[in-house]
Order: structure tokens, then sequence, then C-alpha cells
């Protein structure tokens, strides 16, 4: 839309928005935002992608709305403001997803509408969307919802395949298992479960990027 | 009976924090501190108290077609159901803001305490969350008030719980990447599990 002239639309810059979020400046892991709605939906594998998406899409287009505005937005109610941007396009994807997917949308129940109170989607709006011009806001969403959907995917597919054996609803552990007495780990699919993968996958990022935390 | 029965399972058993992971964010950016916690606790408590019978309220008599105020015996009003999302983070926000000014009115010492962490709640996941299970299971109004009380009071435990931990384990050994956000996760999960005795409960 408004890159700068002189910029090419996928310039070093550009990319650096995208590619940073995915494991250096992870979302959910470092900068600790959106775990809300990211546990709860991840006891399966495809609620977790529809999930991933989901918010993909909100944040892009959020970003991209919030940014075009951004010189219109006075800064005193720019927190309502933001709100109705990103509550309409929630509602959106809702009523897609009732439209097109029921049974997902029983089964994801109100956390498709968490998405509008998901600290990603707001922080990127304050942090980079009121700053910057449309399309590195677009990338910088498009980045962010990555970040977040790959650590949803992976929660997702270990809670599934630990807890239930089976992947994206097939069953994937070989009978000779079975019966030489494998039983699934039913604690996987519940709450705890879930805190404890995250935790062990952001033990995982730190040891990557060697970036600690003080106490 | 049945609505103290409901208090203690949203307490407890459906825990906002260990069992629908609500509330995250801030229960992880704002549990270093015991004292800080107990401040963020007793103002999720407050707002969700207010906004769940709020929302009770916007939701049963405008929005659902089958009980708003056009509704007559003979044909159910218009559907307005879409609108709920943003109708119900705009009573949110505006209760925020109301409450913060209320506050500010009426105590000095209360505002000291709440004051900075009123607008954080505005975009809490547990409140969005409570009035959206609210809509979801179909309570009625004096069970809505129940409901958004004890499930601020069982965030209110979580948050208080962990702060305290983590207090302590400032002097305990752990390892380099496991340090703050990967310990925090794995004691929650613990506390998950503790939390996970209390079901099946009832009164």
């Amino acid at each position: 839309m408004t890159a700068e002239p002189k910029e090419p639309l996928f310039s070093k810059k550009n990319m650096k928005l995208m590619k940073d979020p995915l494991i250096d400046n992870n979302p959910v892991a470092v900068q600790v935002l959106g775990i809300c709605s990211a546990l709860a939906v991840t006891a399966q594998l495809k609620p977790s992608v529809i999930m991933a998406v989901s918010v993909t899409v909100v944040i892009m287009f959020s970003n991209l709305i919030i940014s075009m505005l951004r010189n219109f937005i006075p800064n005193s109610i720019r927190i309502i403001v933001e709100l109705t941007i990103i509550a309409t396009l929630v509602i959106l994807v809702d009523q897609i997803l009732k439209a097109y997917a029921f049974e997902m949308s029983k089964q994801l129940s109100v956390f498709v509408g968490l998405i509008i109170t998901n600290c990603i989607v707001m922080g990127r709006a304050e942090a980079f969307a009121m700053g910057n011009k449309p399309w590195p806001s677009m990338l910088d969403g498009i980045g962010s919802g990555f970040g977040y959907g790959i650590i949803i995917i992976i929660v997702g597919a270990i809670r599934e395949v630990t807890g239930a054996g089976t992947i994206w609803g097939k069953e994937i552990i070989p009978d000779f298992l079975i019966n030489l007495g494998y039983v699934n780990n039913g604690l996987m699919v519940l709450p705890p479960g879930a805190f404890v993968i995250i935790g062990l996958l952001v033990w995982l990022q730190r040891e990557i990027t060697k970036k600690y935390e003080a106490h | 009976m049945d609505l103290f029965n409901l208090a203690i399972k949203s307490i407890f058993v459906e825990n906002m924090v260990l069992a629908f992971f609500l509330g995250m964010c801030s229960y992880l950016a704002v549990s270093k501190k015991v004292e800080t916690a107990i401040g963020l606790g007793l103002a999720v408590t407050f707002v969700q108290t207010i906004t769940v019978p709020a929302n009770w309220v916007i939701y049963n008599k405008f929005l659902n077609p089958n009980t708003n105020i056009w509704a007559t015996d003979a044909a159910p009003g218009p559907d307005l159901t879409f609108l709920t999302f943003i109708c119900f983070i705009a009573v949110i926000a505006a209760m925020v803001q109301l409450v913060e000014m209320v506050i500010e009115k009426v105590s000095a010492t209360l505002y000291a305490a709440l004051g900075i962490f009123l607008p954080l709640i505005a975009v809490n996941c547990a409140i969005l969350g409570g009035s959206l299970f609210m809509k979801d299971r179909e309570y009625t109004l004096s069970e809505s008030v129940v409901f958004g009380f004890s499930s601020g009071i069982g965030w209110l435990l979580a948050i208080v719980a962990i702060a305290a931990i983590r207090e302590k384990i400032r002097y305990s050994h752990v390892p380099n990447g496991l340090r703050g956000l990967g310990i925090t996760f794995l004691i929650t999960g613990l506390m998950a599990m503790a939390f996970m005795c209390f079901s099946g409960i009832k009164l």
C-alpha cells in the first residue's frame, strides 16, 4: 500500500518484522502475551490450528486498520477505539466459523470471543501499529500471529499425541505398543499438562536464544 | 444451597486461571509480589462482580431474541446476539472507567491501592471470559451475581498463591533457562494438579 517508494515491499527490514517473532522475540514465550486463550484450546491439534489462523487473521487486519487510522485516533480514547476495531473483526471471524465450521465453533466456545482480549492483538496495536505505516504493521501482525500460532500448534500436537494417542483425530500409536501395555497419559489433555508443556517450551526457547531472565 | 454450590464450584473446581487459563497475562506479569497480587485480585473481583450481572441484563433484555424487551408471547424480538462481543467489551470498558471514577471520589485509600490496576483490567480475559461463560451457561440473574463474585475470588486465590511461591523461589537455584517465566509455568501446572483434587466436590 504505502510502502516507502525507495524501499522494496519485502526489504530486509520488513522481512525481519516477520521473522523476529518466530523464535527470537516470540510473543508467547518472550513477551508473555496472549497466553490467556492460547492454552485452553490446545488439547487437540485441530482447534489449535483453527485458533492460530483466526488470531493471525484478526491481528493482521487490526494492525492494518489501526495503522491506517493512526493519525485520526485521539490519544485519550485510543484504547476503546482499538477495542472496537478488534471486536468487530472478531465478530466477523466468529460468524464465519459459525457458518462454515459449526462443530468447531461449538468446541472453541467462548475462546473465539476471547481473541478480543488476547494481549497480543492489543499489544501489537499499541506498540507497533499506532506508530508505523500500514504495510510494515501488517507484516508485523502476520509475524506475531505466526509466532503465537507456532507455539499453540506445537503444544496442541504434543498434547494430542501424548494425551490421546491421536493426531488430527487419527490413531497413530501402533497396536503392538498398546499390546505391550502402552497407556495414554490422560493428564496431558487436562489443564496441568498444558502448563507443564509450555513451561518446558519456554525453557527450550531460552536455551536456544541464550537470553536468560533475572529472578 | 444451589448458589453456594455454584460459588464453591467456580472458586475451586472451575478456577478461572487453573482450569480455563483465563487472565494469564496479568497473572504472570503482576505476580512478583504478594501485595500487588492482592491489589489486582481485589480489583478483578470487584469489577467481575459488577460486570457479569450488568452484562446479564444487557444480554437478556436487549440481545437475546427470546427474552428481550421487544419479544412478545407470539413472536420473538429481533435477534441481536451477533452484537454480544462488542456490547460486552464496551460494558466492561465503561464499567472499569466508572468504577475508577467512583473509587477516586469515595475512598482515597482504596484508590491508592487499586487505582493503577483498574486500566489493566479492561483487557483482562478473565473479565470478558466470565461474561461469556455467563451467557453460554444460561445463568439466572442471582446465579450470575454469585458466579461473578466467586470466580473473581478464585482468580484472587490463584494469583496470591503464585505470588507467595514466587517470592520464596527467589532464594532457590533454578536452572538459568527456567528462571522467571518457565518455572512459573511449571509451578502453575503443579497448582492446577492440586486444584484438580477439588473436582467432584458437592455440598
